[in-house]
């Protein structure tokens, strides 16, 4: 599949994959700058659940200060990227400022405040151990899922699943990309750069280069993609062309075990 | 019976109508037809009416093992309540060629996890569903819809009459459940759903607007003059019903399991 035949069943607002001229070295402001529009399905309970995992830590007894400092962290990176993300991740990052502020304070000006003698946390972990209990259940379809993949019905019809407006994850949550992201920039930091010449990548060429890297070989590493870039400005088109070609299911991200390394690879097409 | 030359087995006729049928059949679907056939054509054809349910059930086996035995690439699946005659899953990908369906056909997480507390929880309104989920789940509510794997069920007295959705014959035909009893654990999360009535019926009996709303017959419970107050101005900002549940469960929810955690 070639990123000149977008695949039919794309969202509308989808921008299509032709890629816009190459820009010319007098061109002051790429305009035509291939923009992503990506919506985030996932709220902040999922990316709360996803630190506790990725933390190790008890959802019973949460670091407050360490998940919000994390919390903050991948918002920010969030934004970075200009995804669309909900307001309510706004809200929460405010809920685990109040709650890391009411556990600064000492416990007997804490007891002023609350007339209960409630962990303040508990609101937040019942509405976690709930969520959570669904996204096990969540899993369990998914399992049917895939074991049931092959199966057609009479005159071949099957639940028509192509117009679904996010970015088709599975195995791969956002955050976990995300992750891979934060790394990435957190080494060209390290490495204190210097001056680096007035280079441009586009979402664009970064798209069309990984779908060129995708044609000869299976699977390539998604971290790996990384490992050369010195700007940050790269990285980030890098990564959005990443997430572009996934929900244009040109590309498929794989992890085969939790936290390990993520692959990416082509979507087998029909 | 005129165009019936050779009577055939009552195996061979539920074998024909599962061949011809787009929907999962049950039993007592294929008895009812049996018995307009026989009301209509009479003669030999009344023999089948007589058939009971077990005697469907023990032919549909025979067919069953037939189809297994004989390996010709599809069988009798037990889905949505009824029986189907589905290709086997092997075969999958010829037939995933033959049908020009090269892309993957499974949902996203979130669209699953949304899936999930409707299939647990139904008829659940939109607001109970983001609840659970602590985002807004609009877009993908309307692309479930129009996969035909939820439905609206119906309205909520809640105020505002918020509609109600659950989930469809499809949905268990597209995860090949036999009904919603086969989901792991849904005794558990239905009696969650209980608790979680019981709390949100207490949250809007001392909510000042809603007791406005329902008459009367609601007055504010248990409310002392703070709480009235930070009712009052969470009736503000009434669009954010979430909010405003969790600020009055601050105050009037204890916690079902552990009462206390350990302080750091």
């Amino acid at each position: 599949m070639t990123r000149d035949q977008p695949p039919a069943g794309i969202a509308p607002p989808a921008p299509a994959p032709p890629i816009p001229a190459p820009l010319t070295t007098d061109d002051p402001m790429p305009a035509t700058e291939y923009k992503v529009q990506l919506d985030v399905f996932e709220g902040p309970l999922d990316l709360l659940l996803y630190l506790i995992k990725k933390e190790e830590v008890d959802i019973y007894d949460i670091p407050i200060e360490r998940i919000t400092t994390q919390y903050v962290q991948y918002l920010d990176l969030m934004r970075m990227l200009d995804l669309n993300v909900a307001g309510e991740f706004i809200v929460m990052a405010a809920t685990l400022m109040m709650l890391k502020s009411r556990l600064l304070l000492p416990p007997e000006e804490r007891a002023e405040i609350e007339e209960e003698e409630e962990d303040p946390r508990w609101d937040l972990v019942r509405q976690l151990v709930e969520y959570k209990k669904f996204k096990d259940a969540a899993i369990f379809l998914e399992t049917l899922e895939e074991t049931r993949k092959g199966i057609f019905g009479r005159e071949g019809e099957h639940v028509a699943l192509e117009p679904q407006p996010d970015v088709a994850l599975h195995d791969v949550s956002l955050f976990d990309l995300l992750t891979v992201f934060q790394e990435a920039l957190r080494k060209i930091r390290q490495e204190d750069l210097k001056e680096i010449f007035a280079e441009r990548f586009t979402v664009a060429d970064k798209i069309e280069a990984i779908v060129t890297r995708l044609r000869t070989e299976e699977r390539i590493s998604f971290a790996g993609l990384f490992s050369h870039m010195a700007s940050r400005h790269e990285i980030v088109c890098t990564f959005l062309a990443v997430l572009e070609l996934i929900r244009l299911r040109q590309v498929q991200a794989i992890q085969a075990q939790v936290f390990g390394e993520i692959m990416l690879a082509r979507v087998e097409a029909g | 019976m005129s165009d019936v030359e050779v009577l055939p087995e009552l195996k061979h006729i539920i074998g024909a109508l599962l061949f011809v049928a787009k929907q999962p059949l049950t039993l007592a679907a294929i008895r009812r037809c049996l018995q307009q056939v026989a009301d209509k054509e009479g003669g030999a054809a009344r023999d089948f009416a007589r058939a009971t349910e077990p005697d469907l059930a023990a032919a549909l086996e025979e067919l069953k093992v037939d189809l297994l035995t004989r390996k010709l690439g599809f069988h009798v699946a037990e889905v949505a309540h009824g029986f189907k005659l589905e290709n086997d899953v092997n075969c999958g990908p010829w037939l995933r060629q033959l049908l020009e369906k090269g892309r993957d056909n499974r949902l996203t997480r979130p669209a699953l996890e949304t899936l999930a507390i409707i299939a647990y929880r139904q008829p659940c309104t939109r607001p109970e569903i983001e609840a659970v989920r602590g985002v807004a789940v609009d877009a993908i509510i309307h692309n479930l819809l129009e996969l035909q794997l939820i439905r609206i069920a119906g309205r909520s007295p809640l105020p505002g009459k918020p509609w109600q959705y659950g989930t469809t014959q499809t949905f268990l035909e597209h995860f090949g459940l036999m009904s919603l009893d086969d989901l792991p654990g849904i005794e558990e999360l239905r009696r969650m759903e209980e608790a979680q009535f019981q709390r949100r019926a207490q949250a809007t009996a001392i909510t000042p607007a809603a007791a406005a709303e329902e008459g009367p017959g609601a007055p504010p419970a248990e409310a002392d003059e703070e709480l009235t107050e930070e009712l009052a101005h969470a009736e503000a900002e009434e669009e954010d019903e979430e909010e405003e549940e969790r600020r009055t469960s601050q105050r009037s929810r204890s916690c079902p399991t552990r009462t206390r955690a350990p302080s750091p």
